[in-house]
């Protein structure tokens, strides 16, 4: 345990990254359900200001849940997440959601679902930051359409802005993309990276699309199953854009790869192996 | 224009019998003793309401179907929306009130004659019965199966128990109730037929049974066809008041 924990101690090349403390802190987060499978064990994990973090493993690791606990909508068994040295215990006004279903409201038009966390602000605020919003995800004409009128990939950026236009400080992201098709999730890619590029704020993102993974993050840390826990981390770096069919690239995707492949195996056999060995393994 | 087509397509069948039916009498083929042609029949409705009464016995039965609805969807709403709030409530009251439910309503009216007469208390009564459990079911159905998912939304944007109710819960529970609300005003036509007919001495109903006392059935038929009028007439009332509403969820259907 205390070897994986060292795991995700940030290395030296994501210090260098940023002199900032950490944003989000989760310690030592554990979740049991009532009927006392144990979901989550041990995780730790910190993420810096402006940091883009995917989590990645197999359906069944604990990817959503542990983006729940962060979220404060559910209870961590042991353990805590902080944000800003907050410590989470319900839903904080500083972390945003996106969910796998875009979960707009269907009796709202377009502006009023991008501006549903702007309560608190004078209408004339509001409509000015939700039409901002709007043209920089392209949806400006759709601004008095239903959400049902809307295809898929329009949803989920309608949910992107609603999330982005309060200014997190941290945003997580639950599989938001899975729903689409590639060319959408690719178009989804870019508009993502163009809003993150203005304020910056902390990206937690769950996937199972490691191409994803690795075209989006600073580091991509690989979870195992039951119970979840943190595996292996790899970092990408902070360089951007990305080129997706750049020999770097692929190096890294088949680099998460092949910690995905080892955290899906039995405890036992859990040992990094060298390339002769796992030949021998297969 | 397509629509127009449609309506008019609509119109053919009761037209062509009506004017059949017209001919058929003419020709002396049939007496029309117990079935007077559209003619008779039209002549009958213009008496009624050039003297006035037509419209004395229709605003006397929406009276009776207005109070019956009004304390009917107000107790059922009420009833629905606490009932799929509270736990404990729903487990205390909602067995009870699902037995109640299988209770033909009519089966109420001897009962209601016994306790309160038959006076309008009795009719009020009843067809505020037959509006309740639409609306009660309705609204306690639609709060059960608000979208948990869209619950969450509101608990990341840090919403109020209020504001959760207002922005999120109510919105949700809009179309079903409304569909609630639409069927328990025709139950409430329903009823008030059968509230008049246990005696009144005006109101639609009271027409029914006066054509059937006084061998009038053109009477009888002018007051189906006001029924008919009324029934639809509140109907269309409440859809046009409703419709903003739920403008998000019609303008599929407005569009086919």
């Amino acid at each position: 345990m205390t070897g994986e924990t060292l795991h995700h101690a940030p290395g030296p090349s994501l210090r260098s990254l940023t002199q900032e403390i950490p944003v989000l802190i989760v310690d030592d987060l554990s979740k049991t359900y009532a009927d006392g499978t144990q979901a989550l064990a041990g995780i730790n994990l910190s993420v810096h200001p402006g940091e883009i973090v995917a989590l990645v493993g197999g359906s069944g690791c604990g990817k959503t849940t542990l983006l729940r606990l962060i979220a404060g909508l559910d209870q961590a068994s042991g353990g805590c997440v902080q944000v800003d040295g907050e410590t989470i215990r319900e839903p904080h006004p500083d972390v945003g959601v996106v969910f796998q279903e875009a979960r707009l409201l269907p009796w709202l038009d377009v502006a009023d679902n991008v501006g549903f966390g702007l309560a608190g602000l004078t209408g004339f605020e509001r409509r000015g930051r939700v039409v901002g919003a709007l043209e920089r995800i392209g949806l400006s004409e759709h601004a008095d359409r239903w959400p049902r009128e809307l295809s898929g990939g329009q949803q989920q950026r309608v949910a992107i802005a609603r999330a982005f236009v309060t200014n997190p400080r941290v945003l997580l992201l639950d599989e938001p993309f899975s729903a689409l098709d590639a060319f959408t999730r690719r178009d989804l890619h870019d508009q993502l990276l163009n809003l993150w590029g203005e304020a910056k704020p902390t990206i937690l993102l769950v996937t199972h699309d490691v191409g994803e993974a690795v075209t989006l993050a600073d580091r991509v840390v690989v979870m195992r199953p039951r119970p979840g826990r943190l595996d292996e981390t790899i970092v990408i770096g902070p360089a951007r854009p990305r080129d997706p069919v750049a020999a770097h690239h692929e190096n890294a995707v088949r680099r998460v790869m092949a910690a995905l492949d080892r955290s899906l195996r039995p405890a036992a056999a859990h040992q990094p192996l060298a390339p002769e060995d796992r030949a021998t393994w297969w | 224009m397509r629509q127009g087509g449609r309506v008019g397509l609509g119109l053919v069948l009761p037209l062509a019998l009506a004017i059949g039916w017209e001919i058929a009498i003419d020709t002396g083929l049939v007496s029309g003793r117990l079935l007077p042609p559209p003619s008779r029949i039209g002549a009958t409705l213009l008496d009624l309401a050039a003297s006035g009464d037509l419209l004395m016995h229709v605003q006397a039965t929406l009276i009776r179907v207005g109070l019956g609805f009004l304390w009917g969807a107000a107790v059922g709403i009420l009833a629905g929306g606490l009932v799929a709030t509270l736990p404990t409530l729903r487990w205390l009251l909602d067995p009870s009130l699902q037995a109640l439910r299988a209770v033909p309503s009519l089966a109420w009216v001897p009962l209601f004659i016994l306790w309160f007469g038959i006076l309008e208390t009795p009719k009020v009564l009843l067809i505020a019965v037959g509006v309740f459990f639409p609306v009660y079911v309705g609204v306690s159905g639609a709060i059960a199966s608000v979208d948990r998912k869209l619950i969450e939304v509101g608990r990341i944007f840090r919403l109020s128990r209020f504001g959760l109710a207002k922005r999120i819960l109510l919105p949700a529970v809009l179309p079903a109730t409304l569909v609630g609300l639409r069927t328990g005003l025709g139950l409430g036509f329903l009823f008030v037929v059968a509230a008049e007919l246990m005696g009144a001495s005006e109101g639609l109903g009271y027409l029914l049974v006066d054509g059937q006392q006084f061998g009038k059935p053109d009477q009888i038929v002018a007051a189906i066809i006001a029924f008919a009028a009324a029934g639809k007439l509140a109907d269309l009332v409440l859809m046009t008041l409703t419709r903003p509403l739920t403008r998000w969820q019609d303008t599929e259907r407005e569009s086919l």
